[in-house]
Order: structure tokens, then sequence, then C-alpha cells
């Protein structure tokens, strides 16, 4: 038997913030390819400490809903699921490329894989475009097209900004967009200013959040100008400063976020091959790339 | 076909035969083995011995609720020594009562156990299966036509997300589950997802607890393990431990039970409350409002002085209580009797505050 536990950060105050892995639990639920799927939340129930005790499998795959490395899936989630031998060098990571680490929850005795955040997997590359595809409506957009992947960034933790950077090269490597940059919530480049970084009149901006709430669907969208009260909404594309915007809310939202999910869990050695292609299927998905 | 028309379906004869070949089957009165000249069936107050396998089939139709009940816990449920098998069988009290005298209760009104504001009533399907219904503990009573029926253990996720008044409900274990729906039909396995999507681990930690193992982290170890922002809240005072509990951790507010004290050896007054699933340690949200109040703790105390009739004292002490035990709603429009009324306490507000909401015009701060 196998599990999947996929572990996000939820809220006391926002009851959208859960959304996201709820459906995509949902999606991978239906895929049968684990005996049981669970959902564990920092803020909500089950809570970290207790997640691992709900599931009866002695594999569990541990997939942390989290954009970047650093403080949620290095300290806070294995201390919190009691990953006794755990340490962040397990993952060998530059802060971009962890996988999987195998260890021992003794609570529970069961043999846990902890998984990299899903939004450091390559194929989050493919979601963001499928994001940029969804919210202008054209498959093939990229051609006379500016590309924003938007993180939070904090000056606290330097990997919060390379999940973001890591993207936008991979993206601007395809050729797909004329431009592609990487710009910031809480350090520079701003993206108050995003309109100075872009030549091209269309701009698809793509914030790189697990769910919708405060900041992408209040912060964001009024520091940008597409609105002066984020309660009144905004257009999209909207008008600023001669450009067309369209901005495209939390790429965590996308349902093929799922087989981002599924991906790290097969890296990790769970038996998901049949249920990729059935996620695959539901979400409109495509192979990951490298595949 | 006598195995059928009896209660007992094919597949679950074939099954007893398979078991049978691995050894002997003994469960809750049923015994059923194999020697050299043919068959054993027993059950209390039945022996049968040199049975041929058309004769067992016809023994076990004769007694199918022992064939059906053990099948159902073995193949169905499985998974011995498992929280959900625990559950399971604390809920038809199998250890304490007879099959016959299980399946007659399921069979009549059904059995009935209360989990949370859960109510669970356990029913007996075709053929020994059990079929367990779920609905708030409200509507115990209720005409099923007067509820709303849902099929996925999914709705309820949905359905205990927002109390009454359309408000989300961060903890999950709060009174405040809306009434009115019901569940039906549910599969054992149906059911445990369900209560695990509205009471998310109560049923794995009150195994813990019936196996003795329950493991509880309190409020010292807890408070000393918090990083980031929430490092400061093993700097509250003990006293004010207290105070969390009484505010968030009493059964009109929380229906676990609280098992956590302020450590091992220094239990905290507050009562733990009644509730059937235990608590283990100080939740996310108890942890979060007790940084703020580490923060609020750390002010030193200063003395005001505010010009009140003893009437208007005694209504700010109302308006705190109403809040504080969430009955602002309840006090009518109209009850000027009541010191939060909202008339009343918009009179004192305009009496009392002056432009910039200071209580008898008293600075804060100096």
């Amino acid at each position: 038997m196998q599990a999947l536990v996929i572990v996000a950060h939820g809220s006391h105050l926002n009851p959208e913030s859960s959304a996201p892995t709820y459906a995509h639990a949902d999606t991978i639920r239906e895929s049968g390819a684990f005996d049981e799927v669970r959902e564990a939340f920092w803020k909500e129930e089950p809570s970290f400490r207790d997640a691992l005790r709900t599931v009866e499998s002695e594999a569990v795959f541990v997939v942390p809903l989290f954009i970047s490395e650093g403080y949620f899936t290095e300290e806070v989630i294995p201390r919190e699921l009691r990953l006794d031998d755990w340490e962040p060098e397990l993952w060998d990571s530059d802060g971009t490329s962890a996988s999987q680490a195998t260890l021992y929850a003794e609570d529970v005795d069961k043999t846990i894989h902890y998984c990299g955040p899903v939004g450091t997997h390559d194929a989050m590359s493919d979601v963001i475009v499928k994001r940029a595809e969804t919210v202008t409506g054209d498959p093939d957009v990229g051609e006379g097209f500016g590309l924003a992947v938007v993180g939070h960034g904090t000056e606290r933790n330097e990997n919060s900004a390379k999940a973001i950077e890591y993207h936008a090269d991979r993206i601007r490597a395809t050729g797909r967009f004329d431009e592609v940059k990487a710009l910031y919530m809480d350090e520079e480049p701003e993206v108050d200013d995003v309109t100075d970084y872009f030549e091209s009149e269309d701009v698809v901006v793509v914030p790189l959040f697990v769910a919708d709430g405060y900041h992408t669907q209040e912060d964001i969208p009024e520091d940008m100008g597409l609105t002066d009260d984020y309660r009144e909404g905004w257009d999209t594309p909207a008008e600023v400063d001669g450009h067309r915007i369209w901005y495209a809310g939390a790429v965590g939202t996308e349902e093929f976020m799922a087989d981002v999910i599924l991906e790290r869990a097969a890296e990790a050695g769970a038996d998901v091959r049949d249920a990729l292609e059935k996620v695959r299927e539901a979400t409109g998905g495509v192979p990951a790339s490298g595949d | 076909m006598a195995a059928t028309e009896a209660g007992l379906a094919p597949d679950q004869f074939e099954d007893l035969v398979d078991a049978v070949t691995e050894g002997p089957v003994e469960f809750d009165g049923l015994t059923v083995g194999y020697e050299d000249d043919g068959y054993v069936f027993e059950v209390p107050d039945l022996h049968r011995e040199h049975l041929s396998v058309e004769e067992l089939e016809r023994v076990a139709a004769a007694n199918a609720e022992w064939v059906t009940n053990w099948h159902f816990w073995t193949v169905v449920v499985g998974g011995e020594g498992t929280a959900r098998r625990d559950f399971l069988r604390w809920l038809e009290a199998a250890d304490e009562h007879t099959v016959q005298a299980r399946y007659d209760a399921m069979e009549a009104d059904g059995i009935h156990h209360e989990w949370g504001e859960l109510l669970v009533t356990v029913e007996l399907g075709e053929v020994g299966y059990r079929r367990y219904e779920l609905r708030h503990v409200d509507d115990s009573e209720a005409d099923p036509a007067d509820l709303t029926v849902h099929d996925e253990p999914r709705d309820l996720r949905d359905l205990s997300k927002y109390d009454d008044r359309g408000r989300y409900r961060p903890l999950k274990t709060a009174p405040s589950l809306v009434d009115g729906w019901m569940l039906r039909d549910l599969t054992s396995g149906e059911l445990k997802e369900a209560l695990g999507f509205v009471y998310p681990a109560t049923v794995e930690n009150w195994h813990r607890e019936h196996e003795g193992t329950l493991d509880v982290s309190h409020w010292r170890e807890t408070a000393e393990r918090q990083t980031g922002i929430y490092d400061v809240v093993d700097e509250l005072p003990r006293e004010a431990v207290e105070w969390v509990t009484e505010a968030a951790c009493v059964d009109s507010q929380c229906l676990k039970r609280r098992e956590w004290q302020y450590d091992e050896d220094d239990h905290l007054d507050t009562p733990g409350g009644d509730g059937t699933f235990p608590c283990r340690e100080p939740c996310s949200l108890v942890v979060a409002a007790a940084r703020k109040w580490t923060k609020l703790e750390e002010e030193a105390e200063r003395t005001y002085e505010f010009e009140l009739t003893p009437s208007e004292k005694e209504q700010l002490e109302a308006i705190v209580d109403a809040v504080a035990d969430g009955r602002t709603d309840e006090i009518r429009e109209a009850d000027v009797y009541e010191g939060a009324n909202r008339y009343r306490a918009r009179y004192l507000r305009a009496k009392r505050f002056d432009e910039d909401g200071r209580l008898c015009g008293v600075p804060t701060e100096e």
C-alpha cells in the first residue's frame, strides 16, 4: 500500500487558501494512483503533526504544495512530521533541485519519502505557460507577448527568489515569449513597475503562488495598477501605461498542478504510471519537460 | 441458491471455505475448521462436525449471521490493529454484544453514537454488510424528508467549512457544525473518509488513547518547539496559559477533550472538557493566538482614571461577557435592559468616547 500526503500552508482566515490543495488531491484520488490520499496543513486540520497517522499505508509520499525550498520545506514540515533524521543536506539541493529523501517516522512506524516542493519541479514551467494560455484563451500565446513570473520574494530566504528565477530562465530559453522577466512583491525588480520592464505591448502576469488570496487578489492587482480597489475587480486584459496586462491569478489553482504533484511522487519511487496518464487526460496536461 | 436466500452470498461462503483451508476460523463466537473426516461448524448452542462441503454450506446458510459477521470484519473491514477497525468495532460495541444482539439492534433501529456533533448510525445492509448514516446530532429526530441528502463523503468537507452564518470555521472541532443534511448508505470506508473531512485525525487519536499510546505534547514542549514568528510563545507566563485554555479550549469553543497540560507534572486548572476524542497538543489556532497574547503580556500595566456611573461600569462588563460568549446576536434589538444591546452601546459611545474613540477622552499613551 502507498499513500500520498499533500502538505500545504492553509489559513485561519481565508477559506480559499486550502481550495487548490483539496482540488488537486481530489483529482489524484480519482486517478486511483494511491491507496490513500490526504491533505495536511500548517494552519488547518489535519495538522502536519497528526497527518501521518491518518494513513494506513507503510510507504508514504509527502509532497509539499509550496513554491520554494526554504523555511517550511527544510524546517517546519520535517520537524512537525517528526522526521527525526532529516537534514537539508539529504536533498543535496542548490535551492531549486530538491527531489526526495527517504526517512523513517518513528511515531507512526512508516517509511516517508519526503519530496521537494512542487514549485521547483521542472513541470512547473509548463504550468506557468499553461496559465498564460488559459488567461489569454490562446493555446499558442507567445509571439508578441511578454511574460512576467511573479514571486513573493523576501530578503530572509534567497531560495524564495531562486524558484521564480529558475522558471523564468527555463521559459525564456524556449524562446516562446518575446520577453520573460522574474518580478517580486517584496524585492527588486518589483511587480508594481511591471510595465517598466517590458517592451511588448501585451504582458501576461503569472503569480507563482499556491492559492488565490490576499496577495494575488488584492495586493498585486492594485500594485500593478489594474484597479484602484480590488473589490471592484479589473479587466483582463487591463490597460496600464500603454500595455495590455493579462493577469492570471495564482498558478497553483491551475488543474495541471495535480500532474506536478504526481511527478514529484513518481520521482520518489511511487508507482503512479497509469495514474499519470489519467490525470493528464483529466487536467489537459502535457508530459513534463524533459520526458 | 440456499445460501443466497438465507442471507449469505455465495462468495462469502467461498471466502469462508478458502479461509478454513489456511487454518481454523474463530471469530466473535463462530468456529469453523476442517478435520480429517470433514468440516466442523460451531456457534453458541450449536456444534456440527463430519460435514461435507455441501452440508457445511447448508449449516452456514442456516446460521448466516455468524458467517456474514465474520466475512464483514475479516474480508471487508480487515485492518487488524488499525484505528479504522477499532472505531468500527466500537460503533457497534462488537466486543460487548453477541452477533445476534448486534444484528437485531442494527436491523431494528440501527445503533447510534455521537462523534462530536455528528450522529453515526450503523444499520444492517444485505448479507451482513453494514451501512452507515451520518447527520447532525440536532437532527437526530428529524424526518429524512426534511434533510438535504448528500451522497459523497467529500460533500461534508464543504458543508463543514462554514457555520450557519456563512462564516469560515478555521477550527474543525468548533461546536458550530451546520445541521439540516444527511449522508446515508455509506460503506465503512466512506464513513471513515467522511469523519476525516469533518473531524480530521480524531479517530486515530481516539484509537491511540484507547490503546494507551496517545502521545500528548504539553504546552511547554509544544511552545519550545516553535520557530520563526512563533518562537516567542514559550515566553507566555504560566498564568496566561491558564487563560489561553479558558478562552479557547473549553467545551463551548472546541469539542476535543484537552489532554495536554502546562507540563507533564504541572497541570492546568481549566477542565479539559467532556469531548469523545482527545486533544493531544495545542493546535495551530491556539499557538497563533498565544503569539498575540505573548506580545500583549509584555506590556506593563498602568493606571487609568475614568469617570463612569456604576451602571456604565457594569455595562462594559456585560459587553465583554456577551462578545466572549458569542451572544451579541441573541440580544434583541430593543432590549435596552441588556448592557450589550447595540443602542445601549451606541449611547455609551456617544456619551463617553471622544472624537478619537478614547474612553472618557483618556489617552492610551502619554
